[in-house]
């Protein structure tokens, strides 16, 4: 079995890029410190449709520890240190021994690049309510919704932000007659269903969902199994792929009955972070991060910087290495966060989800960087993607911060109260149980 | 990072070697100037090249080849000569301002983007984002004389008219660095709003005004106290927040009015400078980026990046009078007397 790190221990990292003569001449004492904690995982090499791309062996870290870099490239001036140290656990391992470790050294800012499982069982550790946590890598949308919690962070567009994005694309170029095909992993089946709530939302109509299996006959012919397979009786203007981890979606480009673009998991995508991306400055993000990983950077790696600058940019704005300073700044109102993306990032206060634009890119080139012009909204365009307030069934971080949700008129009221009362109730059970 | 630098230093020197600065300003004092009112050069990102306007025609003269990627642009002291920042070549270089020949390279450092120039016009200051340093070069001996750490990404620099203060604006760091000239320390550090872009002193040094492009804000910095007294938002009905985005400023020199483009938003904001009121947007070319004033303060120009052009505002009735096409991607503008 191959396993992408070989390394099954906690391995630690101490970084400390403050030039320690300097603070020998300007500070009496030792710079304050925030200890930050990355938990990851070890995962098998997931089989791929092609040996083009090298598997990233060191996704998500090498964007941390650029953050930490930036943070105290700062602190050299505000007088603070960020360290970050890596927990890993094993391919076989369990959350729950990992995170007692963490929560036993004290961490209570923690970075997660976890799968949708690893991140499910994580939030259910009795410790987890005393600590923040950023998600890095989930776009599940059940995180956002179901089984949101206020101490739950997500820096990676959910898949409902991802199929909005491509449907404003779409609906602005007029192209509104999709068919959409589906991979058999639950990942596709999530984002499917992403499609259809978005074409749902901007009035754009599904013709037909096509489901793809691995069979025998497929995989092997695709020249000939995809032209009947994408066949239609009804022309559509795009198809959507739901693909995930890639098996197939590859293979729908110049192969299909009639001449087709393909948008969704390939194609044109919908990312955090692509390397055509140069604009507002993009480049030079773009640039230290080969420099510091020779490589490009991947959505995972994106999402641990904007995790790491977050919690660098609260500690500077209010001049605090206190964790619950940090937080309360992180997830009040003046907090915003430069994304290289064009527009101020800020959490959604309901269901902790980082506000940004959606990069939709081909592979060459960026296309469009949703939301787009014309597609209004009350409050904060950004809302125009992915679950708005009203919509959302997860209550709001108001518990832990002291800071009101941000309450719109009428029906929004209604229904954020409602989803208020409902996480209420979980936290109340959930605090019963911890009695 | 530094020995890479010093190695361009060499580089540079050699070639500049062939061209002496001095025997050129010389040169320049005696030609006869032409009878125009003004001359604005514009930067062309896209284009390489250097665009000349005749500024009361508002007629786009001549368009010259330079190096690649040019985009910061400021006029000598003596306006005989043009320091442009051709950023994919690594280097300032220093164009005959009657002639439009290169006449001499300066050791900026990798991917220069802005620079100010100090009060005497012997030194330029210059950003260099991608190292998070800003370059000192002297520039009658062409050398950098020093490097200096600031924060991420340095972007907005400006010298301040009595020759106290240098300020880079780092752009990750969201502060503004004081730079002592005579010591080349940074001294203090201001924390700014959200990715600050320009920063500019009023011409009495007293106040420094830097633009926050993702915050939508301006601050205006007490230079004594060095600490903010006043943050400015705008609001422009009919256009989202999301698209305020601020750079270029320009402060007259009785500091009536402030000037702001506004990026995204096509619009220039005038600001009452003693009431810090915005008095009006005036609607420009697209995403305008920088602005620069005729000699006598009668016209601003303002460079936009988008729609290729770059638009003239008259200053005594606050109106856009003309735009005028230019070239791919204007960046930055200069003005010669």
């Amino acid at each position: 079995m191959r396993v992408t790190v070989k390394n099954s221990h906690s391995r630690i990292i101490m970084i400390a890029f403050v030039c320690f003569n300097w603070c020998v001449e300007l500070a009496f004492a030792e710079p304050k410190t925030v200890s930050i904690a990355y938990l990851s995982q070890e995962l098998e090499v997931p089989s791929a449709l092609s040996n083009l791309d090298p598997v990233i062996q060191d996704g998500g870290i090498q964007g941390a520890l650029l953050a930490i870099k930036d943070n105290n490239t700062t602190g050299q001036f505000t007088d603070q240190k960020f360290l970050l140290e890596e927990f890993r656990i094993p391919l076989r391992g369990d959350v729950d021994d990992v995170f007692r470790k963490i929560v036993a050294k004290g961490y209570r800012l923690v970075i997660a690049n976890l799968t949708t499982e690893n991140l499910r069982k994580l939030q259910a550790l009795p410790k987890f309510d005393g600590i923040l946590v950023f998600d890095a890598a989930t776009r599940d949308d059940e995180f956002r919704n179901a089984t949101c919690q206020p101490n739950l962070l997500h820096m990676q567009p959910s898949r409902a932000m991802r199929t909005d994005a491509l449907a404003q694309y779409f609906v602005k170029k007029r192209w509104t007659t999709w068919l959409i095909v589906t991979g058999p992993e639950p990942a596709d089946l999530l984002y499917a269903q992403a499609i259809r709530r978005s074409a749902k939302k901007f009035g754009i109509k599904i013709i037909e969902e096509k489901r793809w299996d691995h069979t025998y006959d497929a995989r092997r012919t695709a020249q000939s199994d995809v032209p009947v397979f994408t066949q239609n009786t009804v022309d559509y203007d795009i198809l959507m792929v739901a693909d995930e981890k890639g098996m197939f979606g590859e293979y729908l480009a110049y192969r299909s009955w009639t001449p087709q673009l393909i948008a969704g998991t390939q194609g044109l995508v919908a990312t955090s972070w692509h390397r055509t991306h140069e604009q507002w400055g993009a480049v030079q993000l773009q640039n230290r991060f080969r420099e510091q990983a020779g490589r490009w950077m991947a959505e995972e790696d994106y999402g641990a910087w904007l995790a790491v600058r977050a919690i660098g940019e609260s500690a500077t704005r209010s001049q605090s290495v206190e964790f619950t300073k940090i937080k309360k700044f992180l997830l009040g109102k003046e907090f915003t966060l430069a994304g290289f993306k064009g527009k101020k990032l800020t959490f959604r206060s309901w269901n902790g989800q980082l506000r940004q634009p959606v990069l939709l890119a081909a592979a060459r080139s960026l296309v469009a960087a949703p939301p787009l012009d014309g597609f209004l909204h009350p409050t904060n365009e950004l809302d125009t993607l992915g679950y708005d307030q009203p919509e959302s069934s997860c209550g709001s971080t108001e518990n832990l911060t002291g800071v009101k949700p941000e309450l719109r008129s009428g029906q929004a009221n209604v229904e954020s109260k409602q989803g208020f009362s409902l996480w209420w109730e979980k936290l109340k059970k959930k605090l019963q149980r911890a009695n | 990072m530094v020995g890479k630098i010093k190695e361009k230093v060499t580089k540079s020197e050699l070639n500049s070697m062939k061209y002496p600065l001095g025997c050129l300003i010389l040169l320049f004092s005696i030609s006869i100037d032409s009878a125009r009112a003004e001359t604005v050069f514009v930067t062309l990102e896209k284009d390489n090249a250097l665009a000349v306007v005749d500024g009361e025609s508002g007629q786009l003269l001549k368009t010259i080849k330079i190096g690649q990627r040019p985009r910061g642009i400021i006029m000598s002291k003596d306006n005989s000569a043009l320091y442009v920042a051709v950023s994919d070549d690594n280097t300032i270089q220093v164009i005959d301002s009657n002639s439009y020949q290169v006449v001499g390279n300066l050791p900026s450092g990798e991917d220069p983007e802005t620079f100010a120039l100090d009060p005497a016009g012997q030194r330029l200051y210059v950003s260099n984002e991608d190292d998070n340093q800003v370059t000192v070069i002297d520039i009658q001996s062409q050398q950098a004389i020093k490097m200096i750490s600031v924060g991420v990404e340095p972007e907005g620099i400006a010298t301040s008219p009595d020759g106290k203060w240098v300020v880079s604006a780092s752009e990750t760091t969201n502060m503004v660095h004081w730079i002592d000239p005579k010591t080349l320390a940074i001294a203090d550090n201001t924390l700014v709003d959200p990715r600050p872009r320009a920063a500019a002193f009023t011409d009495d040094s007293k106040q420094l005004w830097v633009s926050s492009e993702i915050a939508g804000t301006l601050s205006v910095i007490d230079v004594l106290t060095r600490k903010i007294i006043k943050k400015i938002g705008f609001q422009i009905p009919g256009v989202s927040q999301e698209k305020i985005q601020p750079v270029g400023i320009k402060i007259d020199k009785e500091r009536r009015w402030g000037y702001v483009a506004l990026g995204p938003s096509n619009r220039v904001a005038v600001i009452n400078a003693k009431t810090f009121a915005v008095k009006d947007y005036l609607l420009v070319g697209q995403r305008v980026w920088n602005l620069e004033f005729s000699p006598h303060q009668k016209r601003l120009y303002t460079t936009n990046g988008v729609s290729n052009d770059i638009s003239i505002i008259d200053l005594e009735k606050h109106k856009v009078t003309k735009s005028v096409g230019v070239g791919r991607y204007p960046w930055g503008v200069a003005v010669k007397p």
